[in-house]
């Protein structure tokens, strides 16, 4: 019974989490009447400074960052939201993760009770984060938003032009853009595709639709929404004309495929060029960077929380607000590139004048913010988060030449029934 | 009326102590004797009631509710037996059923056999032989993340070592992870090559009970290799085969972190046709994914079943084995 173990093991976990925290806050060398913030995220978000900087003007906090993988990190929330104890004072939700909790809204701390205003950030960013009751749960730090990475090199030996604003030309639309990956496999060399992976295209189409998955209603409309369903045909298109070199998105063969130059093109947010580059650290240079097709997009970014747990509310939602402000967001793009999601930061020359050696010196503030900037709001359900993976697969399947389209998606059907039922 | 002088108060009251002391050093001794055990035993009593018996029963709590990740205070709906309905008609718990099987008998079979030619060879006299019988043990010690991340790794499709190796034999290329046949067959060797080797130890060590003479004797009547294993290994091995067994099978159930791993992606469905997809990995998709806290508690439940099913199944089987041999 894996439940049991998997139960016992999260009930350890927590127990030694309290046991951690305890020893942490009993070693850790906050001094006597000065309050301890525990800052949870996922990964590094670039505070680091920020809170050494924070603490020598905040003489009575001492605030302690634990990081754990991204995964783990938002199992552990959930399991400590159900549990009633065991979070930290801000706790940061990724942006895949943040409709699911928007349903427990009522746990976390209002942060308009703490002064912020939903309009300090980009609209759909501040949506994503707002429950039922209007309450802002999550305060937005980063965004992706998305352009299309391209290789140069493989663009000229296939024929096509390689400079960013004609490359953009050729795709102004997704259909354009695989009626271009069409031209690419007739005069590529052998064995590189026109993208990675089916399902980042298909990400990428539906995410710029008005209405995704689920409706106002938190119904979900995978059924009944054309978009969902024309955004899959042209994946499906797309895949069976060859196109993709079926490389799952974060596998070990995906990571090799930067490496060997698998695919030329790659839907790409601002994170994501950091991911290039570790993973291929050999091909500076010939990258290139357009706008995306359709010309908006996201993917991943996260907001800071603080859940009513917190026994400092008041003292986490200055920290998040002081983390999440345009002075230190614009500061983290321009040392770490991470993304900001302030809206005045959006006409900031210092963000926009943003250029990336790596990738042909491609004007990386221009591109991902006007992509971020202009994303139509589209509503997020709680289960959307694993809607997509489900039809990801789908698409996966006409790849690999298991299924016919019109078989794969009467199983995405099944699967995202399976999904959303009770 | 005897007067009560301050010394006939001060003796009886000694003589009561005495007698409480006397009755509790008797008590003292009883429970010794009687109570003793018990305590020494408690520890672990009281571990599994923590950790295995009340998570068991909420279990089957959880399951007769409709507790939702995302539907606020649906943990007090109740639904009775409905989850378990529901069950009954759900293809992909009967798939994942049918996956466990397969993977659990392509990884168990030729792996005990293995195990039981292994034990008989480390049963001859050689040089380092304590060296040799350590070292089969040593796959199982490895963590189980990086036996999965490795084996995902050899069986990769393009740059995987099986497949070079397969290439230069003139076979084409195998999409391991993304066939049925071919994801079953890859899980097997890996859980092979895990549990091979303790299996052996745990033969190893029933085979010290037999006799040198045996061997010997068929040495002297020039029995080939083969033959004594057949003759004098197998038979002696019986009893340890079947404990060896419930043991494999229960494990197999439980199954869940080498297919996980084994997945590109580690995403919990099993491939793109949940074509590896366990039960463990189901009732894992059902929690974590989608946030079914129920309908995961009552697949856990079903496992829970089928494991003391095919455990009964064993031992009715086994005592078979032992009232005709």
């Amino acid at each position: 019974m894996h439940t049991r173990r998997l139960k016992a093991l999260t009930v350890l976990t927590a127990s030694c989490l309290a046991l951690v925290a305890a020893a942490a806050g009993a070693c850790s060398s906050a001094k006597p009447g000065q309050t301890q913030l525990d800052v949870e995220i996922f990964g590094d978000m670039g505070y680091r400074d920020l809170y050494t900087r924070y603490e020598q003007s905040h003489p009575g906090i001492k605030i302690v960052e634990h990081v754990v993988s991204y995964d783990d990190h938002h199992k552990n929330l959930q399991a400590h939201l159900l549990g009633g104890s065991g979070t930290g004072d801000i706790e940061a939700i990724d942006g895949g993760y943040i409709a699911q909790f928007r349903v427990m809204a009522d746990k976390f701390v209002d942060f308009r009770d703490y002064g912020a205003t939903p309009g300090q950030w980009l609209p759909w960013k501040s949506q994503q984060a707002t429950g039922a009751n209007g309450q802002l749960m999550g305060l937005g730090a980063d965004v992706g938003g998305l352009a299309m990475c391209y290789r140069r090199d493989l663009f000229a030996q296939a024929g096509l032009p390689t400079d960013r604003d004609q490359v953009a030309a050729l795709w102004p639309d997704w259909q354009s853009y695989i009626a271009t990956g069409k031209r690419f496999k007739a005069g590529a060399p052998d064995g590189v595709a026109w993208f990675d992976s089916g399902s980042n295209v298909f990400n990428a189409i539906i995410g710029q639709a008005p209405v995704g998955y689920t409706a106002t209603s938190n119904k979900v409309v995978v059924a009944e929404n054309p978009a969902v369903k024309r955004a899959f045909n042209l994946a499906v298109e797309a895949v069976q004309a060859g196109e993709s070199a079926k490389l799952a998105t974060f596998s070990q063969q995906w990571n090799a495929g930067f490496q060997r130059g698998s695919f030329a093109t790659v839907a790409c947010p601002a994170w994501m060029t950091d991911t290039i580059k570790q993973n291929a650290p050999q091909t500076s240079g010939k990258w290139d960077i357009a706008t995306i097709p359709g010309g908006s997009g996201n993917w991943g970014g996260s907001f800071l929380t603080v859940p009513k747990q917190s026994k400092h509310q008041k003292e986490a939602a200055e920290l998040a607000r002081y983390l999440t402000a345009p002075e230190q967001a614009s500061w983290i793009f321009r040392t770490q590139g991470h993304l900001p999601s302030q809206a005045s930061l959006y006409n900031d020359p210092a963000v926009l004048g943003n250029t990336n050696a790596f990738f042909n010196n491609a004007p990386t503030g221009q591109l991902f913010t006007e992509a971020a900037k202009n994303l139509r709001p589209q509503y997020q359900g709680p289960k959307d988060g694993d809607i997509g993976p489900l039809i990801g697969l789908g698409i996966t399947r006409v790849d690999k030449g298991k299924q016919r389209p019109a078989q794969a998606w009467d199983q995405v059907l099944k699967d995202v029934a399976n999904a959303t039922e009770p | 009326m005897a007067v009560l002088t301050p010394s006939s108060v001060l003796r009886r009251r000694r003589n009561t102590i005495r007698a409480t002391d006397n009755r509790w050093s008797q008590l003292r001794h009883r429970f010794d004797l009687s109570g003793t055990p018990y305590l020494y035993i408690a520890p672990f009593f009281v571990a599994f009631g923590v950790f295995g018996l009340f998570p068991l029963l909420y279990t089957g709590w959880m399951a007769i509710t409709q507790w939702n990740r995302d539907i606020p205070g649906s943990e007090h709906t109740f639904v009775g037996l409905g989850n378990f309905a529901r069950l009954v008609h759900d293809d992909y718990f009967w798939n994942a059923l049918r996956n466990t099987a397969a993977i659990g008998v392509l990884g168990t079979v030729p792996q005990l056999l293995l195990a039981m030619w292994i034990a008989h060879l480390l049963q001859r006299k050689m040089r380092g032989r304590t060296l040799l019988r350590m070292g089969v043990l040593l796959p199982n010690i490895t963590s189980v993340a990086a036996v999965g991340l490795i084996f995902a790794q050899l069986f990769g499709r393009d740059l995987g070592l099986i497949n070079w190796g397969l290439s230069l034999v003139g076979i084409d290329k195998v999409d391991w992870q993304s066939g049925t046949w071919q994801s079953w067959v890859a899980l097997g060797v890996i859980l092979t090559w895990r549990w091979t080797g303790y299996n052996s130890l745990i033969y190893l060590a029933a085979l010290q009970a037999v006799s040198d003479d045996l061997y010997e004797a068929a040495d002297l009547d020039g029995a080939s290799q083969f033959q004594k294993f057949r003759t004098i290994t197998v038979p002696a091995l019986r009893p340890t085969i079947i404990f060896s067994v419930i043991m494999s099978t229960i494990g197999t159930i439980q199954l869940f972190t080498e297919p996980l791993m084994f997945n590109p992606g580690m995403s919990p469905t099993g491939g793109d046709s949940r074509q590896f997809q366990t039960l463990a990995m189901y009732v894992y998709e059902q929690f974590w994914t989608h946030g079914k806290y129920s309908y995961a508690a009552t697949v856990s439940w079903a496992m829970f079943m089928i494991i003391v099913l095919a455990v009964g199944a064993n031992y009715l089987l086994s005592r078979r084995i032992r009232s005709s041999s």
